[in-house]
C-alpha cells in the first residue's frame, strides 16, 4: 500500500539543519540562514498519516512530537505534521506511549 | 451541498477472524456505502500490521483502507454499522478533499512564483539577499 518510492531519510535532514541552526546562532557573520523547514524545501504539500516511516522521524524514541526548535520546520508544516501522527495513534500506527 | 466530499476510511479487522470472514465484511461494507450513494474510489488491503498498542487484547490488526466520494450521509450509516460489529477492533474516518483542495492551491502557488522568478531573474526578487550580503562585507571591513 503506502508508497514509499520517493522516501527520504528525514532524520539526517534533521540534524542537517540542527548543525545549520547552531552555525548561524555561533555565528560566523557571513553565514546566511537557509529556508530551514526541510519539509518546505521538499515542497510536502500533504502529509500522510499512514505514512509511518515518516512520522516516525518527527517522533522518535519515545513517540513524542518532536518541537518545531529542534526539526526546525515552519508552523504550516509542524500543523500539518502534528495532524498526521494524532491521526497515526488513534488507528494503532504509532504509539501514544512507550515504556 | 453541492461538492462532494472525499473521505479515507481505515478499518482495523480483527486477525482472529478467517479470510472468508474478512472478505464478507468488506464486501458488505463497500456494500453499504453503494447503497446509501456514495462511490468508492479506492480499496485497499494494507495487510496484517503490528498495532503499536494493544486493543482489545490483540497486538495484531488487518488493516483495510477505503477511499469514498460521497455527500457524508453513507459515512454516519457505515460508523454505525461499524460500531456494533464485533470484528471491527477499531475504524477511523477522515475528509480529505479540503486539505487536497489546499494542497493544490500551496503547488498553483509555487509554480507561479516559480515561472514569475524565471522571467524577471536577476531583478527585485534577489535583491533582499544581495543587500544583505552588501552590510556583511561592509561590516567586515569596517
Amino acid at each position: 500500500m503506502a508508497d514509499f518510492e520517493n522516501e527520504r531519510d528525514y532524520r539526517q535532514e534533521i540534524e542537517e539543519s540542527v548543525v545549520q541552526e547552531r552555525a548561524f546562532r555561533t555565528g560566523s557573520r557571513r553565514m546566511s540562514r537557509k529556508k530551514l523547514c526541510g519539509l518546505c524545501r521538499e515542497k510536502v504539500d500533504i502529509i500522510d498519516f499512514k505514512d509511518v516511516r515518516m512520522l516516525q522521524a518527527f517522533a522518535p524514541e519515545r513517540g513524542k512530537i518532536m518541537p518545531r526548535r529542534i526539526s526546525s520546520n515552519c508552523a504550516i508544516h509542524q500543523r500539518m505534521l502534528a495532524e498526521a501522527i494524532k491521526r497515526a495513534r488513534n488507528i494503532a500506527l504509532l504509539p501514544y506511549v512507550t515504556d | 451541498m453541492a461538492d462532494k466530499r472525499i473521505y479515507e476510511i481505515v478499518v482495523i479487522i480483527d486477525p482472529k477472524s478467517t479470510e472468508e470472514e474478512t472478505t464478507t465484511l468488506t464486501d458488505n461494507l463497500k456494500q453499504i456505502i453503494e447503497t446509501q450513494g456514495g462511490s468508492i474510489v479506492k480499496s485497499d488491503d494494507m495487510g496484517l500490521r503490528r498495532m503499536a498498542y494493544e486493543i482489545n487484547h490483540r497486538n495484531e490488526g488487518r488493516y483495510w483502507f477505503f477511499e469514498i466520494e460521497g455527500t457524508g450521509g453513507e459515512i454516519a450509516e457505515l460508523e454505525r454499522r461499524m460500531r456494533v460489529n464485533e470484528a471491527i477492533i477499531r475504524y477511523m474516518t477522515i475528509r480529505v478533499d479540503l486539505d487536497r483542495r489546499r494542497a493544490a492551491k500551496l503547488q498553483e502557488k509555487r509554480t507561479r512564483r516559480s515561472t514569475t522568478r524565471s522571467s524577471n531573474s536577476s531583478r527585485s526578487n534577489d535583491m533582499p539577499f544581495k543587500a544583505d550580503d552588501d552590510a556583511n562585507e561592509m561590516e567586515e571591513a569596517a
